[in-house]
């Protein structure tokens, strides 16, 4: 009777709007740059880009991670601290048994993907919620990065070549006119290959899913706990990535550190548009979300900010894109 | 007629619940069977052990002739059962083909995705259902009916040789509703042996071949839908007979006028609507989905913004707005979707029941009265007849119907005498529903002033007093309750365009 109450809907009225939330944050990101440009000379200057685009490495990896775990509709507030575990057990394959250094990094990354299985098991097999799960995984993981190193930094003073896989420069090489550090190329990389992942393999198709529906993946016939595995596992992994970029720039892994590191990743992913009620979010915009972070905190500091304030500004940040999100989805309807 | 599905002797236990006691079910090539009983009675569980979401306890299964067990899901597809779950099982941020696909993505030898492959097979699935769906579509953007032959293209594209519907008109509008049942003939004309779970007499009548009624678990008898009148089925379904007698209407035109609405405009779904209610008088609202029924309720019990209009209560004007102001005022509203919005389901009966009067049962230092509580929920439980053990178990274990008393409980102790029942009887069994049509009734007869949305019109024919009718956001006319009124005067003010005005009143 009413042709358009059946024919309504059976096309998309608008374009998937993940899209415009990218474009929001990626304008934010443009008019940050732009603004500090104008506020302090010495903002754009390459060597001052550089150090925000290396700023943004670690935290930017471990953004990556967070976003998969959230798009399935968990959290993973275990980042941090694991990021830290992996970077003790590079120390410790590397420094304490002085093996090469490809078994530090497999080593790592391995570690990290154990972890994040364990956390992913707590998660999707005893049904414990994310948050708790990864909460106590969050501890344990500090306690035992302690445990293992003594409580004392491991350097790596027999493997000269570690702080190279971090702070060296593969693209400086090849064109001295671009030093980027390798830091930053592997976050970008990494990005684009989990991107890639997200979008065109049916690991991604599941994260997605999860965190639509779980229950219709259950019902779909879909070893749904098993893939939930699988994406805790692979977060953890790419933490992994995070400890060894942290421990090479560094030199060294600190036991101490790590904790506080999670919110940074969770707040990034947040700004980057990713939906924390799961079933959608993207890459993109989680790397745009580490950048804005990263030229915030970078352009209060050029501009003499005391850091006290800086961390207020990224509270009040996160906030405002948070919002900005809602109301944006609001009037989508 | 060849068997395709044969349930024998199938016992299911839950924690406290034997929830199938010795079931059985037959199923013939190219059938629409349908499955009928109260909510409780087993349906779901029993088709839920046929698509393979529980385990039996004991009893067989057969497939085609061959002994089968159903271990999961995915063994359901591949003996070629599929279900459509009440409530829709889809992805809602995955778009159309994906959701179709899920768990089966054609993928190449590196796990990639072939995104193009699964849009042309949707779209070929939809061609022969003969619907235009976008594959690329977010599911959702689309209507809850689209997202249902979006879940019967999922369960065609394993070649299902069975497809189970558990009440999958719950949340269609009439065009809907015929839409899925061609669709529903076309399959039948394949060969697809259908289950048919539905509350909906007419419907039952008119699609199906045989109705199989469950009661208790059991199996109660099989009967053919074209010699078997509505009232054995449901005979057999109660096991007694039902009091379907409308009540007289009472004569109310000397009554003083509770609630009074000029002019109520929001947005597209609410223009210029007008009417008047009496204390005492039940007002049906008919409509097709999407008339703007619902959307008036939420304008006057404040939780939209009224762009215009007035509202009067008891005579004096009310600037209602927000759903505090209406309580206020003395109007509530129970939603359509009761455990959404109605009930905090995980709390128990007498909280439920206490939640908007808690100020009344609390000192000045913010301390509840929970002896005075207790009471009062009891006086509730007791009038309204609500079953269950005792008034600290949690509302989520309740049946529908009970959980609809404790929303009408929760207003009635407020001291709401305007009360707006928005689908009072979805999901609910047909025992269930007789006993709220009389509750109604004795609420109205206690003064009550009520509007009842419903989207069944045999229901708003059986409890209205008067029955307005909207269509597009307007109020296309108010006419008598009672026998004089037909479906099919209502069914023509419900689809009266903008383009014919014309008035009609009571």
């Amino acid at each position: 009777m009413t042709a358009t109450d059946t024919q309504q809907g059976s096309k998309p009225r608008r374009p998937a709007s993940g899209a415009q939330q990218k474009i929001l944050a990626f304008a934010s990101l443009i008019v940050l740059l732009m603004f500090f440009s104008v506020a302090s000379p010495n903002f754009l200057q390459t060597g001052n880009i550089l150090a925000i685009l290396q700023a943004t490495s670690v935290n930017g990896v471990l953004a990556v991670a967070a976003t998969l775990v959230i798009i399935t509709g968990g959290i993973d507030l275990s980042v941090g601290t694991l990021m830290t575990f992996t970077a003790v057990t590079a120390g410790v394959v590397l420094t304490y048994w002085g093996l090469p250094m490809p078994f530090g990094i497999i080593g790592a990354i391995a570690m990290g993907a154990f972890c994040g299985f364990i956390s992913g098991t707590l998660v999707a097999r005893l049904k414990i919620p994310p948050f708790i799960a990864t909460l106590g995984m969050m501890l344990i993981l500090k306690g035992l990065s302690l445990v293992v190193s003594g409580t004392k930094p491991i350097y790596f003073n027999d493997t000269p070549s570690y702080p190279a896989l971090s702070t060296g420069s593969l693209i400086g090489k090849l064109f001295p006119s671009l030093p980027i550090p390798n830091g930053v190329v592997i976050l970008f990389v990494l990005a684009m290959v989990i991107s890639w992942v997200l979008n065109r393999t049916t690991l991604g198709r599941y994260c997605f899913a999860l965190g639509s529906n779980e229950e219709a993946v259950r019902l779909s016939g879909v070893n749904a706990s098993g893939w939930k595995v699988a994406i805790y596992a692979l977060a953890g992994g790419i933490c992994g990535v995070a400890g060894l970029l942290i421990s090479s720039r560094l030199n060294s892994a600190q036991p101490a550190l790590g904790l506080g590191y999670e919110l940074d990743a969770i707040a990034a992913v947040v700004i980057g548009g990713t939906s924390l009620a799961g079933g959608r979010g993207s890459i993109l915009g989680t790397i745009i979300g580490a950048l804005i972070m990263s030229v915030l905190l970078n352009g209060l500091r050029i501009m003499s900010v005391a850091q006290e304030w800086q961390t207020v500004v990224t509270g009040a940040i996160i906030i405002a894109a948070v919002y900005a999100d809602m109301l944006r989805r609001s009037r989508a309807g | 007629m060849t068997e395709i599905v044969r349930m024998t002797a199938i016992e299911k236990h839950f924690p406290g619940v034997h929830a199938l006691r010795a079931a059985r079910f037959d199923l013939h090539h190219g059938e629409v069977h349908a499955l009928m009983g109260e909510n409780g009675a087993g349906k779901s569980t029993l088709m839920k052990i046929l698509s393979g979401i529980y385990a039996p306890d004991s009893g067989s299964i057969q497939v085609a002739g061959a002994e089968v067990s159903i271990a999961d899901p995915r063994a359901a597809q591949a003996l070629g059962i599929g279900i459509i779950h009440q409530e829709l099982a889809l992805m809602p941020d995955l778009t159309v083909a994906q959701n179709i696909f899920i768990g089966r993505e054609p993928r190449n030898r590196w796990g990639i995705l072939d995104e193009a492959q699964i849009n042309k097979d949707a779209e070929a699935i939809f061609a022969t259902m003969k619907v235009r769906i976008d594959p690329t579509a977010e599911v959702r953007r689309l209507t809850i009916a689209r997202q249902q032959m979006v879940e019967i293209a999922k369960a065609l594209s394993f070649r299902s040789r069975i497809l189970i519907m558990d009440e999958p008109t719950a949340a269609l509008n009439e065009n809907e509703t015929e839409e899925l049942f061609t669709i529903i003939r076309r399959l039948k004309s394949e060969g697809v042996a259908i289950v048919y779970i539905s509350h909906k007499m007419n419907e039952i009548r008119r699609i199906s071949d045989r109705v199989t009624v469950m009661r208790d678990g059991a199996y109660v008898g099989t009967v053919g839908a074209a010699d078997t009148t509505i009232e054995t089925i449901i005979s057999m379904m109660v096991g007694r007979e039902l009091d379907q007698t409308v009540a007289a209407i009472p004569d109310l035109t000397g009554a003083p006028v509770a609630l009074a609405v000029r002019g109520l405009r929001h947005g597209r779904m609410v223009r210029d609507v007008s009417f008047e209610l009496r204390q005492g008088e039940i007002l049906g609202f008919a409509g097709l989905m999407g008339a703007g029924r619902t959307e008036v309720a939420r304008v006057i019990f404040g939780a939209d913004p009224r762009e215009a209009g007035e509202i009067e209560v008891h005579g004096t004007a009310r600037d209602i707005r927000s759903p505090q102001d209406a309580v206020a005022a003395g109007i509530g509203y129970l939603s359509e979707d009761r455990k959404q919005f109605g009930l905090a389901l995980g709390i128990d009966v007498r909280g439920n029941i206490a939640l908007p009067s808690l100020d009344r049962f609390s000192d000045r230092f913010l301390r509840v009265d929970e002896a005075g509580l207790a009471q009062a929920a009891a006086r509730q439980i007791q009038s309204l007849g609500i079953r269950t053990p005792s008034d600290r178990q949690e509302v989520r274990l309740l049946s529908g119907g009970n959980q609809q008393k404790v929303v009408i409980a929760k207003w009635l102790l407020r001291d709401c005498d305007i009360l707006i029942f928005d689908e009072p009887t979805r999901g609910i069994d047909v025992g269930a529903k007789a006993e709220i049509y009389r509750l109604l009734q004795t609420l109205a007869e206690a003064g009550k002033a009520i509007i009842v949305i419903s989207s069944e019109l045999p229901e708003i024919l059986r409890v209205s007093h008067r029955i307005a009718v909207m269509c597009e956001g307007r109020l296309t006319g108010i006419l008598p309750g009672g026998p004089q009124t037909s479906q099919h005067e209502i069914m023509r003010l419900a689809t009266r365009r903008e383009s014919e005005p014309e008035e009609a009143t009571a």
